[in-house]
């Protein structure tokens, strides 16, 4: 009898292509995604050991990090950034790689680009030199954010070696009362395991709440597995999956589409297998969430008040609250909500999809932007971007007084203009508020739904959307 | 490919930068990775400790000219904490250094290092404070990290060191960059690739 396996064992065994003198994987990477920030180095390192690109069909690039987002126009204003682009331009050219650039109706953040394009399937290994590769894994592929010599490494022989990882599986079950989103399901996971508790894991997420999850919302939860720790995150495949893939530039047609909807059928982790954890949570407990800190794992609902180092539960955590406190200038103790906000950024590769500008959109129609608050709306790609003019979403922002702007990574990590400036505050639906992260080395960043960061646009201040937009009425 | 050489050991004089935590942030700050290649990187190593708002030099042992020849680097504890960001190992190398010997290392930095074939030899407290002290005395000490022995030697003294198994063992076997072995593999990588129908497409 065969032992039953879980997806990540299977797609592990399926591509190990053999086991390395240290004892590691040489494990095939399917699919190599690249943009230029970390790319221009390795590709140098592939000239200076004259080697090529082993499979130019199985390497997409394109750029996001440091593209302008008030409109993309070359040259740059900042020759850097002009630079970066043309590297990576070039030397897709040299090495025969698919680059989906700027103006093509196809650039977006890598990790946006890659499932609306198809490349991003069940079953596969893919790569990528960012550590939110990890999003991709919403399709039941193992993904993973590498360094840049593994990117060369990827390159020149599409493997890399690697240390197989513990599976946990966790399971929400249930349903979201109204006004409460995946980004807070992914919020309220890492408040519950920390941002170290995925260490040595990848993690399977399942249960009803997935099982009923669109793509999108999927995507937004497996985004975020890096920020708890763990190197990649996944859900099975399923009907929604395909249903997503059906169609798309790179998805299988015709006899191929059979063939590979059987095969990824047949990847799905198998009924029994073991895990190395399982994890329940009940989705009803989960409340819309906001960041009060400096790490993702400072996490509460919005209802709930800022911690108080008095009350920690010992001398670490006293000291990491007061080192988060006096970088975000919060009051111990106070509520959240009511916390004032500066800037407001919807976007990024966890929040910038059509689903989450449709959502916000629905609830900001009739709305105003308060006069104190400066809001950009960043689509995740071109794509998204024509959609969103299409549906008149762009101009119920637009109407709201947000700027809507240009695809890409914007002020979620500002490497292009967009920057918080000195201590400015940031409702934003990214996924990372370390210090300095949004382009100010003493910039605030409150991590939130795309819902509740529009509530907070419309009232200046970090608010309970559910209130801001009379939300739970609507559902009763 | 060219062969990776075996290091068996890397000799050069040495510079002392006292502190424990120093991390990738301040090795190389974040603005320095918009670049395209990691070639310039060296002239940013430390940047914001070496120089002020006004880059003005600082008073720091890489501005003191008696340490202008230094390729061994010394410091304290938890050497290279921080992010996984390569550009900081990059930034060490392109300055021109080719070993450390610190208290210790943080894993990620120190897998970074080990790629680029930068040995980073552990010391104790009291091995620094000897070294550091040798170093002070008189720059240029010729000091040699001896991978092979695990000690470090500078005048007529020597203290122990440890280095990570896997690391010495990959350092004196010139496997210390997988690419070699990863690139030796191609029959089995395309026979796995084969079997694989989205990589027929």
């Amino acid at each position: 009898m065969i032992q039953p396996r879980s997806l990540f064992e299977k797609v592990w065994d399926s591509h190990s292509v053999r086991t390395l003198s240290n004892g590691q994987t040489q494990l095939l990477i399917g699919t190599h995604l690249i943009h230029e920030v970390t790319s221009p180095q390795a590709f140098g390192m592939l000239r200076d050991l004259d080697l090529k690109v082993k499979f130019p069909n199985r390497t997409f690039a394109t750029v996001d990090h440091i593209v302008p987002t008030t409109a993309h126009v070359e040259p740059f204003s900042d020759p850097l950034a002009q630079e970066m682009i043309n590297a990576l331009r070039d030397n897709c050219k040299e090495f025969d790689v698919k680059f989906f650039d700027i103006g093509s109706g196809t650039q977006g953040v890598v990790h946006v680009v890659g499932p609306e394009q198809g490349i991003t399937q069940p079953g596969t290994t893919i790569a990528c030199g960012d550590s939110h590769t990890a999003t991709h894994g919403a399709f039941g592929a193992i993904a993973f954010g590498i360094g840049t010599t593994q990117i060369r490494d990827v390159l020149a022989t599409q493997t890399m070696a690697m240390t197989k990882l513990k599976v946990r599986r966790i399971n929400v079950d249930g349903e979201l009362p109204p006004g409460v989103y995946a980004k807070d399901v992914a919020l309220h996971i890492i408040k519950l395991l920390g941002a170290k508790g995925g260490i040595g894991y990848a993690y399977e997420y399942g249960g009803s709440l997935f099982d009923n999850f669109s793509m999108e919302e999927r995507m937004t939860v497996c985004n975020m597995s890096i920020e708890g720790g763990a190197r990649c995150g996944y859900v099975n495949p399923d009907q929604t999956t395909y249903e997503y893939l059906k169609g798309r530039p790179y998805s299988p047609e015709g006899e191929a589409w059979d063939t590979a909807v059987a095969e990824w059928d047949a990847i799905a982790s198998d009924e029994g297998c073991e895990y190395g954890d399982v994890v329940k949570i009940d989705a009803a407990d989960i409340a819309p969430s906001v960041t009060w800190g400096i790490s993702p794992d400072h996490g509460i609902f919005v209802t709930e008040n800022i911690p108080d180092p008095a009350a920690a539960k010992d001398e670490d955590t006293r000291i990491s609250i007061e080192e988060a406190l006096e970088y975000m200038k919060l009051p111990a103790g106070a509520p959240i909500a009511g916390t004032k906000v500066d800037v407001c950024f919807i976007g990024s590769c966890t929040n910038g999809r059509l689903s989450d500008f449709r959502e916000a959109a629905k609830f900001l129609k009739g709305h105003t932007v308060a006069s104190t608050v400066k809001a950009i709306a960043v689509p995740g790609s071109e794509i998204v971007n024509h959609l969103c003019e299409q549906e008149g979403i762009a101009q119920v922002f637009r109407d709201a007084g947000f700027e809507w702007r240009e695809a890409g990574c914007s002020m979620c990590l500002a490497m292009n203009p967009d920057k918080l400036e000195g201590e400015q505050l940031c409702a934003s639906s990214s996924n990372r508020n370390f210090k300095g992260r949004q382009g100010s080395p003493t910039g605030r960043t409150v991590l939130m739904s795309p819902v509740m960061v529009a509530a907070a646009a419309v009232t200046g201040v970090v608010s309970d959307a559910r209130e801001v937009f009379g939300m739970a009425e609507k559902a009763a | 490919m060219a062969a990776l050489a075996k290091i068996t050991s890397v000799s050069g004089k040495g510079v002392h930068v006292p502190g424990s935590d120093i991390d990738t942030d301040r090795i190389i700050p974040a603005r320095f990775m918009k670049c395209v290649t990691f070639d310039d990187l060296g002239q940013y190593l430390f940047y914001d400790v070496r120089f002020d708002g006004n880059d003005e030099k600082r008073d720091h042992p890489l501005n003191d000219p008696k340490f202008s020849e230094a390729s061994i680097l010394i410091s304290g504890v938890n050497f290279g904490c921080g992010s996984s960001r390569e550009h900081a190992p990059q930034a060490i190398y392109r300055y021109g250094f080719r070993g450390l010997i610190a208290q210790s290392y943080a894993e990620i930095f120190f897998g970074n290092c080990a790629t680029l074939g930068i040995p980073c030899a552990v010391a104790t407290a009291e091995g620094i404070e000897t070294l550091s002290a040798a170093v002070a005395a008189d720059p240029t000490t010729e000091i040699t990290i001896d991978v092979e022995a695990c000690e470090v030697r500078f005048g007529d003294q020597k203290i122990p060191v440890t280095i990570v198994d896997t690391a010495r063992d990959a350092f004196l076997s010139a496997q210390w960059d997988p690419i070699g072995e990863l690139v030796d593999g191609t029959p089995e990588i395309d026979a796995t690739a084969s079997k694989l129908s989205y990589m027929a497409g």
